[in-house]
């Protein structure tokens, strides 16, 4: 018993440091973590007026915090007694201090409720005539993106420009997923057969993470997705980058036809021969290497896939040797894709790594690494 | 549940009202919930069927592997007269109650006879209703309207055959002579629920066959 | 029959009192009670192991402990655990074993039914859980959100394990509510007026008229997804014309009240630890009564704004967040009047008190977050991220869980007559308290941070790694100091110093009668002036009252024990499992006789007399 009782006192004498040392850990955490999905560094104008209203709530939550826990904690050491002491007073209630404390809370709720009210009908609709509209569709487990303004496709990666707000109609192929992009607006659900909308105008360029927050499956956790908001000029050098790789040979026929010309730049045999498998292995059946007007397919549209930063739906990054270990058994990376082990050997996956790396809507570095 | 009192007080309850009673009521407040939901199913769905048969209009419909044209399915003038059955049935037991309320064993045992003819001629009803909808093509999966027409009528028919259950039970109590005016309270149990199943089908009827 | 019979019978009825039979066939409400909670308090743990497993999952980044399949099915069924085998039957423990010694009863108004909703609470848990051992547990989340939940995209059995097991569990609950309703509004001793109710027993009623009617909606709704799978149907199948969006309607219309059916309980629970540890009577007693009653009125309007990221519209969105604002209102006055209780108090630094002022202090930062959420801008960010597993946590585990062993620590005299070690106590509060913030509190940051729920790992660039280490690290300390709590209610049930009848200079009549009390609670019918009864009795005697007398209950009569009620059970069980079986029909038939022939049984069943 005595044994015990020194463990408690000590752990009471300990106490004290130890909740200075977790409130230094904390500040710590706080301060050095880089987050790049955060919700409290918006860079888009809805991620902005929903910032505005979290801290107007946030700030009223603290006060209440520190005065409400504050009187607890003064009574907890105040009103401490002994089994000895006389029996305190019996109070039973006190109507006028009732009424108080209803009040004053409904009246800062009140203060809550109307930036609430005003925020919710300005993010309600998009505010503005000319916006770009993007569809998205969400798949089991990546994402779509169609330009019918550009009449162009592409996958799991969003290029937006900047400046211009961009309207989704957004719907799934399959169940249920969330469109989620932290640091530029909020996230919006998708329903089959169902066409739900949200936009955001980003204002910085950026390469954006962005998540599905709606559970979705066993591969829920890996599917995410990137938003590259760019300036304008970055934004169309990429789409008509992204049209013009259609034009560009992918059937072997026209491949040796372009090749026999000599005319083009001389090409890596690698990716010739990477090409060459692409379109002998059956990757077609699901993929499609052309961005301009493609249907939607199996597997996510791959045109101008050396130009992502990752792969598997935004979370893996666009290595030679990630996309290799992709290529040598899908399932081993992400388990439950659609995309079986297609057996190929070393050789052949150098050469389709070598091609899909080089399939590249830009030239130079992607745009993003330029701003970044 | 008829033995399951406590005789822990049995002075009296707090209330004056019997604890039996009160759990029986309490019951049927948790069922208006249940059929709530259901009909609020129904209704979600009304109209929203891709295919036929639909209650009131002419529809395509899959019939035999072949589309055709399909009759509106509802047949209301049988359904009017099942109803009508059912409600006179709430009559009958309450007259069966008070036979044996008074220790009329002869006027206990004609009325609740007749009640429980009454709910197993609305469940044979229905039967033959469900059957001869699935002739005409409506399954229970043809459509949103096949789906929530046999899930929100066969739940209540479902309750009915309960009821069934439980009159013929006391009726063959009755019978045995084991319902004298002191337990006359064991029918009122019943009868209570019986009364519920009736004034459900009273907004089911109405909503399901009648609005269109 | 209602017959009133008292006499010699009883004599019978007390013969047997050892024994597992007696155990399976009993109908006191104080063995019912001590039933669920051992079987409770197990699931409770079972639980708490898979939140370890998900916590360990996530410890580091990238980290292939669990796959994505098993992490899947181990966040289902922690939440499911948690929810319906944990919290529920722990508080239907406080409810079976006081309810009726705090209103001056012999026993609950149905004895053989509150039987019976233990053994189906029972079989359903274990239906639940034998899942895993063909490795199907249910991995659609405990929200079960349409059309995931399809034939199509979970062919498996794992989400009809978790239809029929909910199915299952909702009968028990339901039978559980009639019986506790009938109780508290029938059963009161005399002058037990209901606005001379313990608190406890108040906000026990409140979760009684909850259940009755957000159970039947969740019935429903699971029945239509079971049609759908086992026949077909589309409700919730958009390619039949089903409405998946339908599904998180009825889902929520359950699923708001459900919080509270979590939540009213601790609130009894604190309020009647507060003012006894105080020494001075809640404060505030008839605004606590209608706070309650008013968060349950409004918990049933609210429930959309579950689903403010599912694009309702302005005015949809506007009228469920000022509902949801409200809720604050009431639940304001509630954290005010415990603190109006506290203060001018004697407080007496027990364990008890040590849990019930966690509990406020933790449930107010639940609340704040929740006032967050309540703003669908706000929401839009906050929803589905751990921001919000953060807030739910400090809700359910800061406040139920916390309230909960507050009640723990304060009744386990009363039922085991035996007390808890005040030391090992106390370094259980310290270290849950600890360790419940490290878990918790960081993943307010990582929600805001953009980290989504129900993921099953994350990348190092995504910058989570830091608090998630620290998390899994106070998730281990917050499942040793369960341990702790363990090993202090197996060695204090052996060898911790007898508990007099009224440790605590208690204000309500369980307090008033031998710990643990005799089978038929009361030997005399008590007699109620005032609101907190026997604090009143003592006053009037001026001090303290002699150690209530051991009787012999001669003459008391009691319900006979009855093995009706388990067969009963097992009957459904059968029933269910034949529907699990996609429709098996003999045993679904099978099923349905026994339970018929077993009602029947049960009703002819002479109660010894």
């Amino acid at each position: 018993m005595a044994f015990r009782n020194s463990v408690l006192r000590r752990l009471r004498r300990w106490a004290p440091a130890l909740c200075l040392s977790l409130a230094m850990l904390w500040l710590a955490g706080c301060a050095q973590i880089d987050y790049p999905q955060s919700t409290l560094h918006p860079k888009g104008d809805f991620a902005h007026l929903v910032d505005a209203l979290f801290r107007t709530t946030l700030r009223w939550a603290t006060v209440v915090f520190f005065l409400v826990e504050g009187a607890l904690v003064y009574a907890l050491f105040r009103f401490r007694g002994k089994p000895t002491d006389a029996e305190p007073e019996q109070t039973h209630g006190n109507a006028m201090l009732e009424v108080v404390w209803t009040v004053i809370p409904a009246v800062i709720l009140v203060l809550i409720a109307i930036p609430t009210i005003k925020t919710i009908f300005k993010t309600a609709s998009v505010p503005d005539d000319d916006p770009m509209v993007v569809e998205v569709i969400g798949h089991q487990w990546w994402w779509e993106f169609k330009y019918p303004e550009y009449n162009l496709v592409t996958a799991n990666e969003l290029h937006v420009p900047v400046g211009r707000t961009v309207d989704l109609k957004m719907t799934t192929g399959d169940v249920l997923h969330s469109f989620w992009t932290p640091q530029l607006a909020g996230k919006r659900d998708v329903f089959p057969g169902r066409e739900n909308r949200l936009w955001f105008k980003a204002e910085l360029a950026g390469d954006y993470p962005g998540q599905c927050a709606e559970f979705c499956g066993l591969q829920h956790g890996r599917m995410a997705f990137r938003v590259v908001a760019e300036e304008p000029a970055a934004f169309d050098a990429w789409r008509t980058g992204l049209a013009a790789l259609a034009a560009a040979p992918s059937a072997p026929d026209t491949a040796r036809a372009d090749t026999s010309k000599a005319a083009a730049p001389a090409e890596d045999p690698l990716v010739a021969q990477g090409r060459q498998l692409f379109n002998t292995k059956g990757c077609l059946g699901c993929h499609a290497l052309s961005a301009v007007g493609a249907p939607t397919m199996t597997g996510p549209n791959l045109a101008g896939i050396g130009d992502r930063t990752h792969i598997a739906a935004g979370w893996l990054p666009n290595t030679d040797e990630n996309l290799a270990r992709w290529l040598r058994d899908p399932q081993a990376v992400k388990v439950g894709v659609l995309m079986p082990k297609l057996g190929l050997n070393e050789d052949e996956i150098k050469a389709l790594v070598a091609y899909l790396r080089s399939h590249r809507a830009v030239a130079a570095t992607p745009s993003v690494a330029a701003v970044q | 549940m008829a033995h399951d009192t406590t005789h822990a007080m049995p002075v009296e309850t707090s209330t004056g009202l019997d604890t039996r009673k009160l759990a029986i009521w309490t019951f049927i407040g948790s069922e208006c919930l249940f059929f709530a939901t259901l009909i609020s199913n129904y209704l979600v769905y009304k109209g929203k069927s891709l295919v036929g048969p639909l209650p009131h209009a002419e529809s395509q419909c899959m019939l035999h592997g072949q589309m055709t044209t399909c009759e509106p399915i509802f047949e209301i003038p049988l359904v009017t007269f099942g109803t009508a059955v059912l409600l006179f049935s709430s009559f009958f037991v309450v007259m069966a109650l008070n036979g044996a309320q008074r220790g009329n064993r002869k006027q206990l045992i004609t009325w609740l006879s007749a009640t429980v003819l009454g709910g197993m001629f609305f469940v044979g009803m229905q039967v033959y209703e469900f059957t001869h909808f699935y002739h005409k093509g409506l399954g229970f999966t043809t459509n949103l309207f096949g789906s929530t027409f046999y899930t929100l009528t066969g739940f209540h028919g479902t309750h009915v055959t309960v009821g069934v259950i439980w009159l013929a039970t006391m009726l063959v109590l009755s019978i045995r002579g084991k319902v004298p005016p002191e337990k006359a309270l064991n029918l009122e149990l019943a009868a209570l629920y019986w009364h519920f199943v009736d004034v459900v089908w009273i907004v089911i009827f109405p909503v399901v066959y009648l609005m269109r | 029959m209602a017959t009133t019979a008292m006499g010699h019978a009883g004599t019978h009825a007390h013969a047997q009192k050892t024994g597992l039979w007696s155990w399976i066939t009993t109908v006191d409400h104080k063995r019912i009670g001590i039933l669920y909670g051992v079987t409770a308090f197990l699931f409770f743990l079972l639980g708490g192991l898979e939140a370890l497993l998900l916590r360990w999952q996530l410890g580091a980044p990238d980290r292939t402990f669990l796959s994505p399949e098993v992490y899947n099915q181990l966040f289902t069924m922690h939440g499911t655990t948690m929810i319906f085998l944990g919290v529920m039957p722990l508080s239907a423990m406080f409810f079976n074993y006081f309810i009726p010694l705090q209103i001056g009863a012999r026993d609950v108004a149905f004895p053989r039914l509150n039987a019976f909703s233990y053994w189906v609470f029972l079989f359903g848990g274990l239906l639940l859980n034998s899942s895993f051992l063909i490795n199907a547990a249910p991995n659609a989340g405990w929200f079960g959100y349409a059309n995931l939940t399809s034939t199509q995209y979970s062919p498996g059995l794992n989400v009809d394990f978790w239809i029929i097991g909910l199915q299952i569990l909702g009968i028990a609950s339901l039978a559980a509510a009639v019986n506790f309703f009938t109780t508290v509004v029938n059963l009161r001793a005399p002058g037990m007026k209901l606005m001379r109710m313990p608190m406890f027993v108040w906000m026990s009623f409140i979760t009684q008229v909850l259940l009755l009617l957000a159970f039947p909606v969740i019935t429903v709704a699971l029945v239509l997804l079971m049609f759908d799978r086992q026949f077909g149907s589309h409700f919730f199948v958009p390619s039949g014309g089903g409405d998946p969006v339908l599904w998180q309607h009825l889902f929520w219309i359950f699923g708001h009240p459900e919080v509270y059916i979590l939540i009213l309980p601790a609130f009894g629970i604190v309020s009647e630890v507060l003012p006894v540890f105080s020494r001075k009577p809640l404060f505030g007693y008839a605004a606590m009564v209608f706070s309650g009653a008013f968060i349950a009125f409004l918990g049933f309007g609210v429930w959309s704004h579950h689903m403010f990221s599912t694009g309702m519209g302005p005015i949809a969105d506007t009228v469920f967040s000022l509902a949801t604002m409200l809720i604050a209102i009431p639940t304001g006055v509630k954290i005010f009047n415990w603190i109006g209780t506290v203060w001018g108090g004697s407080l007496q630094m027990k364990t008890p008190m040590y849990f019930a002022l966690g509990f406020i202090a933790m449930f107010i930062i639940g609340g704040l977050s929740g006032v967050m959420h309540a703003s669908p801008p706000a929401d839009l960010q906050q929803t589905d991220s751990y921001f919000i597993v953060a807030h739910f946590h400090y809700v359910l585990f800061g406040g139920s869980i916390f309230a909960l062993t507050a009640g723990a620590y304060y009744w386990f005299p009363k039922m085991s007559g035996r007390m808890l070690d005040e030391t090992l106590g106390k370094i259980h509060f310290w270290l849950m308290f600890i360790g419940f913030n490290l878990t918790f509190a960081p993943m307010h940051i990582l929600g805001l941070n953009g980290m989504p729920r129900r993921v099953y790992t994350y990348s190092a660039e995504s910058g989570f790694t830091f608090w998630n280490q620290v998390e899994t690290a106070g998730s281990l300390i917050l499942g040793f100091s369960f341990l702790i709590f363990a090993w202090n209610l197996v060695r204090s049930l052996r060898r911790g110093p007898v508990a007099p009848a009224d440790p605590w200079n208690g204000a309500t009549l369980e307090w008033s009668i031998p710990s643990p009390p005799q089978e038929w609670n009361f030997a005399e019918e008590p007699r109620v002036d005032s609101r907190d009864a026997f604090w009143e009795m003592k006053r009037v005697r001026g001090g303290t009252m002699p150690e209530p007398p051991h009787v012999s209950g001669q003459g008391i009569h009691l319900p006979n024990p009855s093995y009706w009620p388990v067969v009963t059970a097992l009957g459904i069980l059968m029933f269910f499992v034949g529907l699990l079986l996609h429709v098996h029909v003999p045993t679904v038939l099978a099923g349905g006789a026994l339970t018929l022939f077993s009602i029947l049984s049960w009703a002819f069943e002479p109660t010894g007399h």
